[in-house]
C-alpha cells in the first residue's frame, strides 16, 4: 500500500498544470469551443512534443512506457481544464486497441505516430440500437479480395470526426449479443464508403456518427475474438475518464468555495449558513469517495483476472458517477442562478460530468452489472 | 501508487487473521455472529487473550506495553478483528485513557493505570457529557473544589457507556468557574467509581438494552493526584483525547462482516416464491453497498497512510470523512440486515424469556438481534461528534468557510 508519486509524475504533473494554467484559461477555452475543429491542433503538438501523446505508450515505439498512474494525473489536469482535445479517443481508446490487438507491423506503425502528434484514432464500437451493451455489434465484416469489407453504421464515436483512422468493430460470426463472432478492424477514415457526420457533445467535446457502406478494413487482431479487447479498451477508458471526473470535482469545488466567501446575501457571505456549510462538506466527502475509486480504477486497469478487472472497474465507474453527479448538481445549486448561465464555468463542468457518466455504461448499468454478480 | 498491501502487510494481516481463528473462543465468535453486542465478560476474556500476546494496547508505544505498530498495521489489525468477528477491545481504556495518560499522566500514573486498562483489570468509562453540554461540551457545568488534598466532585453526567460495568471514570470537570474563557477552568480528573457520592442510574435505550448511563456526583472527594496534566488544563487535555488518532472510526469490517452475514441469511428466506438472495432489489441494494464499502476502505488507507506520513501525529481532518461514511455504512448495513429478517426480527419477546432457560427456540437463531442493532446503531451518527459535528470540522479545517 502506497500512495506516494514517483518524481517522474510529480514533475508530469507540474509540467501538465503550468502549460494548462497558460493555454486553458476558461476564455481560452471557450475561443477553442469556436474553433471549426471545437479543439486546438497548435496544442496537440504542444502535447506530442511534451511526450504526452506517447505517455502510455511503450519506448519502442517512441513513448514514455507509462501506466495507469500517470495517465490517470494526466487526465485529472485534463479534467480541471476541461481539454477538449482527442486524447481520450486516440491515446487512451485508440493506443489500447493498437496495442492488445495489433500484430507488430500495425504496432510499429500507427503507435510511433500516436505519439509523435501525427495520427489520431477514433473507437468505433457502439451503435445506435447498442446503448451499453458491449456485444451488440451489427455492424458485419465481409471477406474480400484477400481482405474484409465493412457495412453498417457506428454512434456517438468520441472525435470520430477528426480522427485520420477508425477502429471499428464488426461482427464476422454470430449474432446480436453474442460474445463471439466480433472482430476489430482499422479503417482509413478518408476511404471511399464512409461518410462522418461531425458534431458537438452537449458539453463542446465532439463526436460523429459514422456510416460505413463497402468500405475496405485491414484486420486488427484475431478474427471473431475482439470482445475481450473491446472489454479491455472500453476499461481503460472508464480508468481515464473517472480521473477526469476527479479533475472535474475538484474545479467545481473550488469555484464553490469561493462563492460561498465572496456571494454577500442578507449582509453577510452566504458560506456563514451552516445549511450552505454542510451541502460543501458533503460535496467534499462525495469528491473524497469518488477520488478513491478513480485511483481503483487506475490500479485494476493492469489487473490480470478479467472478472476481478471488470468488478473494480464497475465499481469505479458507479462510485464515480454518484460522487460527480452530486458534486456537479450541488456545485450549480450553491452558486444560485449563475451557476445556470453558459458564460459563467460551473455548468460546463457539470456537462463534462454529465457526457461522462454516459459513456461506457451509466451508473444504472455497471450497477445492475455488479447486482448480476453479488454472491 | 499502490494500492494492494506490501507482502510485508499481507504477513502481518494473515498473522492476526490466523491469531484471531486460533485463539477466538467459539461461544463468543457465534454470539457475535449473530449480532449480539458483546457481554462484559466477552470482552475482558477477548481483551486478555490479545493483552497476552501484546496486542491488546494496540496503539500503545511499546515502552508501556503496546506492539510499536504502524497506522496501517493498527487499521489491519482492527479491520481483522471487526470482521473475525470479535470484541472491540474497551476503547474507554485503549484509544482514550492510555494515549492520555501516556501524553500528559506522571510516572506514577502511568505505572498505576496504564497495566490494568491494557489486561482490562479495571475497566473505564468516560464522564464527559452533561444534560447541557452535548455538542456543546465545553459549557460542562460539573464542579470539582479542591479542598486540601481532594477535589469535591458535584454535578451530572449522562450518555455514560457502560458505567454500570465501569471500575473507573476519566471525568471532565469544572474547577475555575471565574475563567475569562469557557475552556479554560475545566480539569480531567479519574475518579474510583466505589467512592461515596457516586450513582449510576440506568437509561434504556430505543433497542431496549441497558449500555448507557447517568452519573450522579454528590460530594464526591477524589485525591488531588488523580488530577491528570494541570489544573484548569483539561480542556487541551480532552481536546487531545477526542483528536487521537482515529484508525478505526470507520469500523469498516463491523460493516463487511454484517453483509456476509445479511447474504447468509438471504439465502435461507424467500421473497415472491425464491430465495431472497436471488431479488434483484436486494441484490442491487448489496451491490451498492459494497461500492460505498469498497470506496470507503481505499479512502481509509489513504488517510492511515498519511497518519505515518505526518511529523505532528495530529489526525487528518479528512478522518471525518471516515466517521461519517463509516457510520452512514454501520446504519446502512444494519438496516440491510433488519430487512432481510423482515417480521421474524420485530418480536421482542426474547428479552422477555432470556430468563427462562428450558424455553424452545421460537425464531431462528439469526433473527433475534437484528432490530436491537439497527435502532442502537442510530446512536452512530449522533456519538464521537454527531456527524453534523463533523461536517463543522470539515468546514473549518479543510474548506475554510
Amino acid at each position: 500500500m502506497d500512495f506516494d508519486l514517483t518524481d517522474d509524475q510529480r514533475l508530469l504533473t507540474e509540467s501538465v498544470t503550468r502549460l494548462l494554467a497558460d493555454e486553458y484559461a476558461f476564455d481560452q477555452r471557450k475561443q477553442l469551443l469556436k474553433a471549426p475543429e471545437g479543439w486546438s491542433p497548435k496544442l496537440w503538438a504542444q502535447y506530442a512534443e511534451l511526450g504526452l501523446l506517447g505517455l502510455p505508450i511503450a519506448e519502442e515505439h517512441g513513448g514514455f512506457g507509462g501506466g495507469a498512474v500517470d495517465v490517470m494525473l494526466l487526465m485529472q489536469a485534463f479534467g480541471r481544464h476541461l481539454v477538449l482535445e482527442p486524447y481520450l479517443a486516440t491515446v487512451v481508446l485508440g493506443a489500447t486497441a493498437i496495442r492488445l490487438a495489433g500484430d507488430a507491423a500495425q504496432q510499429g506503425e500507427i503507435l510511433p505516430a500516436i505519439a509523435g502528434g501525427e495520427t489520431k484514432l477514433a473507437f468505433a464500437h457502439y451503435e445506435r440500437q447498442s446503448r451499453y451493451d458491449i456485444t451488440d455489434v451489427l455492424t458485419a465484416a465481409t471477406r474480400s479480395n484477400g481482405g474484409y469489407v465493412l457495412e453498417g453504421a457506428k454512434s456517438v464515436v468520441l472525435h470520430g470526426d477528426c480522427a485520420d483512422r477508425l477502429i471499428v468493430s464488426a461482427r464476422t460470426g454470430g449474432s446480436r449479443d453474442e460474445r463471439e463472432g466480433i472482430s476489430l478492424f482499422l479503417v482509413d477514415a478518408a476511404a471511399e464508403g464512409v461518410t462522418r457526420r461531425g458534431y458537438a457533445l452537449r458539453d463542446g467535446t465532439r463526436a460523429a456518427e459514422i456510416a460505413l457502406s463497402g468500405v475496405p478494413a485491414m484486420l486488427l487482431g484475431e478474427v471473431d475474438q475482439a470482445l475481450p479487447v473491446i472489454e479491455q479498451v472500453v476499461e481503460a477508458g472508464i480508468a481515464a475518464t473517472s480521473a477526469e471526473v476527479i479533475g472535474a470535482m475538484e474545479a467545481m469545488q473550488a469555484m464553490t468555495l469561493d462563492y460561498l466567501k465572496t456571494r454577500q446575501q442578507f449582509g453577510k457571505p452566504i458560506g456563514e449558513n451552516q445549511a450552505l456549510q454542510h451541502r460543501a462538506a458533503e460535496m467534499l466527502v462525495a469528491m473524497e469517495q469518488g477520488r478513491s475509486m478513480a485511483m481503483l480504477a487506475a490500479m485494476s486497469v493492469a489487473e490480470a483476472d478479467p472478472a476481478e478487472r471488470a468488478r473494480s472497474i464497475s465499481m469505479a465507474k458507479v462510485g464515480v458517477g454518484q460522487a460527480g453527479r452530486f458534486v456537479s448538481q450541488n456545485a450549480v445549486q450553491l452558486h444560485g442562478g449563475i451557476g445556470m448561465t453558459d458564460e459563467y464555468a460551473v455548468g460546463h463542468y457539470f456537462r463534462r460530468v454529465m457526457v461522462i457518466e454516459h459513456m461506457f455504461g451509466d451508473t444504472a448499468w455497471h450497477l445492475d452489472r455488479l447486482a448480476d454478480q453479488v454472491a | 501508487m499502490d494500492l494492494r498491501y506490501t507482502p510485508e502487510e499481507v504477513a502481518f494481516r494473515d498473522e492476526v487473521r490466523a491469531f484471531i481463528r486460533d485463539n477466538l473462543p467459539k461461544d463468543i465468535r457465534d454470539r457475535m455472529r449473530l449480532g449480539y453486542p458483546a457481554r462484559k465478560q466477552d470482552v475482558v476474556t477477548w481483551q486478555r487473550i490479545l493483552n497476552k500476546r501484546g496486542w491488546a494496547a494496540y496503539s500503545w508505544p511499546e515502552e508501556w506495553g503496546g506492539p510499536g505498530w504502524t497506522s496501517v498495521q493498527k487499521m489491519i489489525f482492527l479491520e481483522e478483528n471487526l470482521a473475525a468477528p470479535a470484541p472491540e477491545v474497551s476503547s474507554f481504556n485503549i484509544t482514550m485513557l492510555g494515549p492520555v495518560l501516556i501524553q500528559f499522566g506522571t510516572e506514577a500514573q502511568k505505572r498505576r493505570y496504564l497495566p490494568a486498562a491494557a489486561n482490562l483489570d479495571e475497566w473505564w468509562c468516560q464522564g464527559f457529557s452533561e444534560p447541557g453540554a452535548g455538542s456543546d461540551l465545553a459549557s460542562l457545568k460539573t464542579r470539582a473544589v479542591k479542598e486540601g488534598d481532594h477535589y469535591v466532585i458535584n454535578g451530572q453526567k449522562i450518555w455514560t457507556s457502560t458505567a454500570h460495568n465501569a471500575d473507573w471514570c476519566f471525568v471532565l470537570v469544572r474547577t475555575n468557574p471565574q475563567a475569562a474563557k469557557r475552556q479554560e477552568g475545566i480539569s480531567f480528573i479519574l475518579v474510583d467509581m466505589r467512592t461515596p457520592g457516586v450513582e449510576v442510574r440506568p437509561i434504556i435505550s430505543i433497542d431496549g438494552s441497558h449500555h448507557l448511563n447517568e452519573v450522579f456526583f454528590t460530594d464526591v472527594k477524589v485525591p488531588v493526584e488523580n488530577l491528570v496534566g494541570e489544573e484548569n488544563r483539561g480542556w487541551s487535555v480532552a481536546k487531545y483525547l477526542l483528536g487521537n488518532e482515529r484508525t478505526g472510526i470507520a469500523r469498516l469490517g463491523r460493516s463487511k462482516e454484517r453483509v456476509r452475514f445479511a447474504k447468509e441469511v438471504a439465502r435461507e428466506v424467500r421473497m415472491n416464491g425464491k430465495p431472497l438472495i436471488e431479488d434483484r432489489g436486494f441484490r442491487t441494494r448489496v451491490a451498492q453497498l459494497e461500492i460505498d464499502m469498497k470506496a470507503l476502505e481505499i479512502t481509509q488507507m489513504r488517510v492511515v497512510s498519511a497518519y505515518d506520513k505526518s511529523k505532528d501525529g495530529r489526525p487528518d481532518p479528512l478522518s471525518s470523512v471516515l466517521k461519517i461514511k463509516g457510520t452512514e455504512l454501520l446504519q446502512g448495513t444494519s438496516e440491510l440486515v433488519m430487512d432481510v429478517g423482515g417480521p421474524q426480527a420485530m418480536p421482542a419477546w426474547t428479552q422477555e424469556l432470556a430468563a427462562l432457560t428450558n424455553e424452545p427456540a421460537v425464531l431462528p437463531e439469526w433473527a433475534p438481534q437484528m432490530a436491537p442493532a439497527y435502532l442502537m446503531l442510530r446512536a452512530a451518527s449522533i456519538y464521537g461528534g454527531t456527524n453534523e459535528i463533523q461536517k463543522n470540522i470539515l468546514n473549518k479545517a479543510v474548506l475554510g468557510l
